[in-house]
């Protein structure tokens, strides 16, 4: 293909407008503060006002706020209030990707195995669900787990066709009517329930590709299934899951509208405070500085993955077989 | 025993991915404003979403957005992913890196930074906005999409085609073109799949009334979901459904071992 420079030109402007400035404008929201310019107000014998400068210069349009470098937003990250509110979003996202990797790799190794006729079918299935939006679903849980919910209704049904099963209930101190929502556990409900495919489908994708030749050649050398697994499935399979883990971790991290709608307004995520910056409190300068943390925080956990990624040659792990 | 235990966790799985989808479509049949009770079945809500201007409109908004996103940044990240091949390898990774970075970061993060972008120049935030947000996110998935089949290419092609006197446009879409074709077309699919589903980015970068589905929903959560929307996302669900069953159907009937079909699969993505 001969080289054409003209292709460049329009996506490089491209890129440099809708990905670079855009950044650039985060780090520089990031990094600075609105202030309100010092003034007094003079009302002139003709009626007219003016407004004088600390450093005695007289303007007749009232001084708007200045925007300086400042680094107090940095500062107001690590209050406290926002502290907890940072150390509950890793806490709740690193949960939520624990309990999608517990959950989904059986899953994916299970529809690389010979168990299912039609694994392409089933594995469609898993990811169908992602069609319907996402906020009408997670908001179809609300139903499902409320106070007068559907669980909640089936628990009461329960219990009163069965006396044995309500007085267990009853002397074990369970309310007639179980509080699922509007705490931790259901925000890491809903953000598992959203992120389980993001965790299968890159695992999937990586077992599926494993040589099937170094699986019958362990097991011809008299390695159990257990040892098989361990010294040829799993190694093989950490590309896809340091993918997953990426691809649910980042999400989980940043969320607000899970956390909003399970965790009813009372479990607060950094993502929450970012939104509100540009809505009710309206301080973008310390929103950008929480998305520069946010984005500063996911590159180097990619980092760090990436690392563990080239560390990891599984090719090493094979040759001892 | 081991096989039925292992059937059994996958169907498990499914059932915890299914059980709101399944709540969802039955209480668009159901007879009663509340979404714990069933007053008996009903065809109203289908109805009355015909009707609904509000539901309709924003409808119209996700639709005439997602295509005309995905047509634009298709086109864009095409032309993005030919000029990138062309590129010697430094600046090349250079570029990449770059372009990946809408991926890499969260989705709050792309919506805030284009809110700023917009704010510093001035435009008012509304549909337009909102378009060139979602062309903005959508064109690296088109370029990584595209990337493998123009170095699956053969270099000689595009010679030999100019050689035998095609000028450059003709020889990329006589020959180029149909070559990265299925490329393409993901890239396309991917593209129109992300801008109807996006909430996060499109919270922050639209305005003036102008909303799609998704904002819609949200604003709709906080006071409670008319089962209208239910009967929307049904009849969305059935479709995107019936298609997806029909194409992995003929497929295994083709090919009932073929390893490519994966790659249908991963469409959503």
């Amino acid at each position: 293909m001969k080289r054409n420079k003209a292709l460049a030109v329009p996506f490089m402007l491209w890129a440099a407008i809708f990905i670079v400035v855009p950044l650039v404008m985060i780090v520089w929201y990031g990094v600075t503060v609105e202030e309100p310019i010092p003034y007094t107000e003079i009302v002139q014998e003709d009626g007219t006002t003016v407004f004088q400068l600390e450093d005695g210069s007289v303007t007749a349009v009232r001084p708007q706020k200045k925007t300086v470098v400042s680094l107090s937003n940095f500062r107001r990250m690590f209050e406290p209030t926002y502290l907890r509110l940072l150390l509950r979003s890793f806490k709740v996202a690193i949960i939520t990707t624990l309990i999608c990797l517990l959950l989904g790799y059986p899953v994916a190794l299970i529809l690389t195995g010979t168990d299912f006729k039609r694994p392409a079918l089933w594995l469609m299935l898993l990811i169908l669900p992602m069609w319907m939006n996402f906020l009408l679903r997670t908001y179809s849980w609300m139903s499902i787990l409320e106070n007068n919910g559907i669980l909640n209704n089936w628990i009461a049904s329960l219990r009163e066709m069965l006396p044995a099963f309500d007085e267990w209930l009853t002397s074990r101190g369970v309310r007639r009517r179980i509080i699922f929502l509007y705490n931790e556990n259901a925000v890491i409900l809903g953000m598992v329930y959203n992120y389980l495919s993001f965790m299968i489908m890159p695992i999937y994708t990586v077992i599926e590709k494993i040589d099937k030749s170094l699986l019958e050649a362990a097991a011809d050398l008299g390695a159990s299934p257990v040892k098989s697994f361990t010294r040829v499935t799993l190694p093989y399979s950490i590309p896809g899951v340091l993918e997953g883990i990426t691809m649910v971790f980042v999400p989980a991290v940043t969320t607000f509208v899970i956390s909003q709608l399970m965790g009813g307004g009372k479990v607060p995520l950094i993502g929450d405070i970012i939104q509100n910056q540009f809505g009710k409190s309206s301080d973008w300068h310390f929103g950008a500085t929480l998305s520069l943390l946010v984005m500063v925080v996911v590159l180097a956990f990619m980092g760090a993955l990436n690392k563990i990624d080239k560390d990891d040659e599984p090719v090493k792990e094979v040759r001892i077989l | 025993m081991a096989k039925k235990l292992r059937k059994a966790y996958v169907g498990l799985i499914m059932a915890f991915l299914y059980a709101p989808i399944v709540m969802l479509i039955l209480y668009s049949f159901n007879n009663s404003k509340s979404r714990a009770k069933w007053g008996g079945f009903t065809l109203k809500w289908y109805r009355e979403l015909f009707a609904d201007e509000a539901i309709m409109s924003a409808l119209g908004t996700t639709l005439s957005i997602g295509i005309l996103a995905a047509v634009i940044s298709t086109a864009l990240g095409t032309v993005g992913a030919i000029a990138l091949f062309q590129m010697k390898r430094r600046p090349r990774q250079a570029m990449l890196s770059v372009v990946n970075l809408p991926m890499l970061n969260s989705e709050v993060v792309t919506g805030v930074s284009l809110m700023l972008l917009f704010a510093m120049a001035r435009i008012q935030l509304g549909y337009v906005t909102l378009l060139l947000s979602h062309v903005a996110f959508c064109v690296p998935y088109v370029v990584l999409s595209v990337m493998p089949k123009l170095r699956q290419l053969d270099p000689n092609l595009a010679e030999a085609a100019q050689d035998l006197g095609a000028t450059p446009l003709q020889g990329f879409f006589r020959v180029i073109l149909p070559d990265i074709m299925p490329g393409v077309f993901s890239g396309f699919i991917m593209a129109l799949t992300m801008s109807i589903d996006d909430f996060v980015v499109s919270f922050f970068t639209t305005g003036s009334g102008v909303s799609n589905l998704s904002i819609t929903i949200y604003t709709m959560a906080k006071r409670g979901i008319s089962p209208k929307i239910n009967a929307l996302s049904t009849i969305i669900f059935v479709c995107v459904f019936v298609l997806l069953i029909g194409i992995n159907l003929s497929d295994l009937r083709k090919d009932p071992r073929s390893q490519d079909k994966v790659d249908k699969v991963r469409i959503p993505y």
